[in-house]
């Protein structure tokens, strides 16, 4: 049982940590602001959820893993409203560079 | 070479770049951006010393409130000079040396330590069990070093009152000038509604969990005062003015009670600022209680910035 | 397991390095607020992981506090952004 969760959390935060890649080459690749931090974002949330998902069963506990699910949600949450203050910011002043 | 120091060197290769180029950058505004992001890799490599009490302090005061009040200050730097802030030369010079002599007596500290360190932690970790308490950082700060606690406390309100005293005399008592979002924004009006009850749920959370494991009044504190901010910076509640009789008395809650608890160990206990035995535990968890909402209205006006304007009748 | 997840921090660590990098060298001042973001997310998974490998609960409120000051902090860059742009607005309808 233990190896069968072993394999799972390994399996599933090398997924996450492959979307940082992800989200790091977009940051490097993508031609302007917006589509930077759509890269950003975007990627990267769903990499911390896998690597959250993948951790779940090296929690201790229900209470420690409904923490990591609640952390995730709060990132999810905040972090899709700062995007959009980022891209009211950038609509403002026009991106470049 | 193990992955365990491989990723201690590539922290500290990071925290090292950030540091340079925060102070590499040619606009302040840069530079405070890069200024945050080093103190939210600071909280990393605090986990990484397992100093987690400081980490959390880290994140709260070096990632959100020091960038805070240092927007504050360039901001007011651009208001008073324009765009020319560049200081001059000697004074650059100046600056310079001094800080490079503060590193160098700190570099000397740190690289050449008594053969072996003093330390009181095993006595501290013996008899902590006493308080009731299972943090024994919680147990230095509230049992045995309780009067650098209470000055501390004490020195916030003094610095707060260093700030406002920078206001002029018309408009003393009046409304702090921190800065409101420009535009009326629905995105950030929903954040200022949606993050904050679960900042007041973390603050709680952090002071309870103080008593036993790594946190305290401090970091729920911070947390309660970047929560007030977010919701007066969105324009959902206005900025109190400072001679509210409500504010005064958040802000003295907490020292005074843990003072009144202080005068009432000399005659309870033995000493000032010792506790009645068996009643360590809650006296403490009292006494951080009262601090968490001292310390989040104390910094929430400490970025808030002197007053301003004067109330509106 | 312990030293998989090691790594794992190690190599979201990089990657956040890279990014940072990026976006600090990048001459646009709101490339330089996704910086804030970048911790949220990034800073985040490493905790977590460094959590999980060391077996210590308490660095999962670090995680926590980083996640809510994160997004505080980007509230004050994106405020501080929005200052300067009025008040190069008020300078040029005024001249």
């Amino acid at each position: 049982m233990n190896l069968a969760f072993d394999i799972f959390t390994v399996s599933v935060v090398s997924a996450g940590a492959f979307f940082f890649l992800a989200g790091t080459v977009g940051l490097l690749r993508f031609p302007d602001s917006l589509t930077r931090l759509h890269a950003l974002t975007k990627v990267d949330n769903l990499g911390l959820g896998l690597v959250v998902v993948g951790l779940l069963p090296q929690a201790n506990g229900l209470f420690g893993a409904l923490k990591l699910v609640s952390i995730w949600l709060l990132v999810q949450l905040s972090g899709a409203i700062v995007t959009q203050l980022i891209a009211g910011a950038v609509r403002q002043r026009g991106s470049d560079g | 070479m193990t992955i365990l120091s491989a990723f201690d060197i590539g922290l500290v290769v990071l925290i090292l770049g950030i540091g340079a180029s925060t102070i590499a950058a040619r606009e302040a505004f840069t530079a405070v951006i890069g200024f945050v992001v080093y103190g939210l890799l600071l909280s990393i490599a605090w986990v990484r010393l397992s100093a987690v009490d400081v980490a959390l302090t880290e994140a709260a005061i070096g990632g959100g409130m020091t960038g805070m009040l240092i927007l504050g200050a360039v901001a007011r730097l651009r208001l008073a000079k324009g765009t020319d802030t560049r200081a001059s030369l000697p004074v650059r010079f100046a600056a310079g040396g001094l800080c490079a002599l503060v590193a160098a007596g700190l570099a000397i500290a740190i690289l050449s330590p008594p053969e072996a360190i003093p330390t009181l932690a095993p006595m501290v970790m013996e008899n902590l069990a006493q308080s009731g308490l299972g943090n024994p950082v919680a147990g230095v700060l509230f049992v045995y070093r309780a009067l650098d606690t209470l000055l501390e406390k004490v020195v916030l309100i003094l610095a707060l009152l260093g700030v406002w005293s920078l206001a002029p005399d018309s408009v003393w008592g009046g409304i702090p000038g921190l800065r409101v979002y420009a535009q009326p924004s629905s995105t950030l009006t929903f954040l200022a509604q949606l993050l904050p009850p679960v900042g007041i749920v973390v603050a709680i959370y952090m002071c309870w969990v103080g008593a036993k494991e790594p946190g305290g009044a401090f970091q729920g504190g911070t947390v309660l005062a970047a929560m007030w901010l977010l919701v007066m910076i969105a324009g959902l509640k206005n900025v109190p003015s400072i001679s509210q009789p409500w504010l005064r008395l958040l802000l003295v809650v907490g020292p005074v009670i843990f003072l009144a608890i202080g005068l009432a160990g000399m005659v309870l206990a033995n000493a000032f600022l010792d506790y009645p035995s068996g009643y360590a535990k809650p006296l403490i968890i009292a006494v951080e209680v009262a601090l968490t909402l001292s310390i989040g209205v104390a910094l929430g006006l400490l970025a808030a910035g002197p007053p301003e304007r004067v109330q509106q009748q | 397991m312990t030293s998989f997840l090691f790594g794992a921090a190690g190599f979201v660590l990089t990657m956040v390095a890279l990014g940072l990098v990026v976006i600090l060298r990048r001459p646009a001042e709101v490339d330089h607020m996704m910086a804030a973001q970048l911790l949220g997310t990034g800073g985040v998974a490493i905790l977590l992981l460094l959590a999980a490998a060391t077996e210590i609960p308490s660095i999962v409120d670090v995680a926590l506090l980083l996640a809510l000051f994160a997004a505080f902090a980007a509230v004050a860059f994106v405020r501080s952004a929005s200052d300067q742009e009025s008040e190069v607005l008020k300078a040029t309808s005024d001249g």
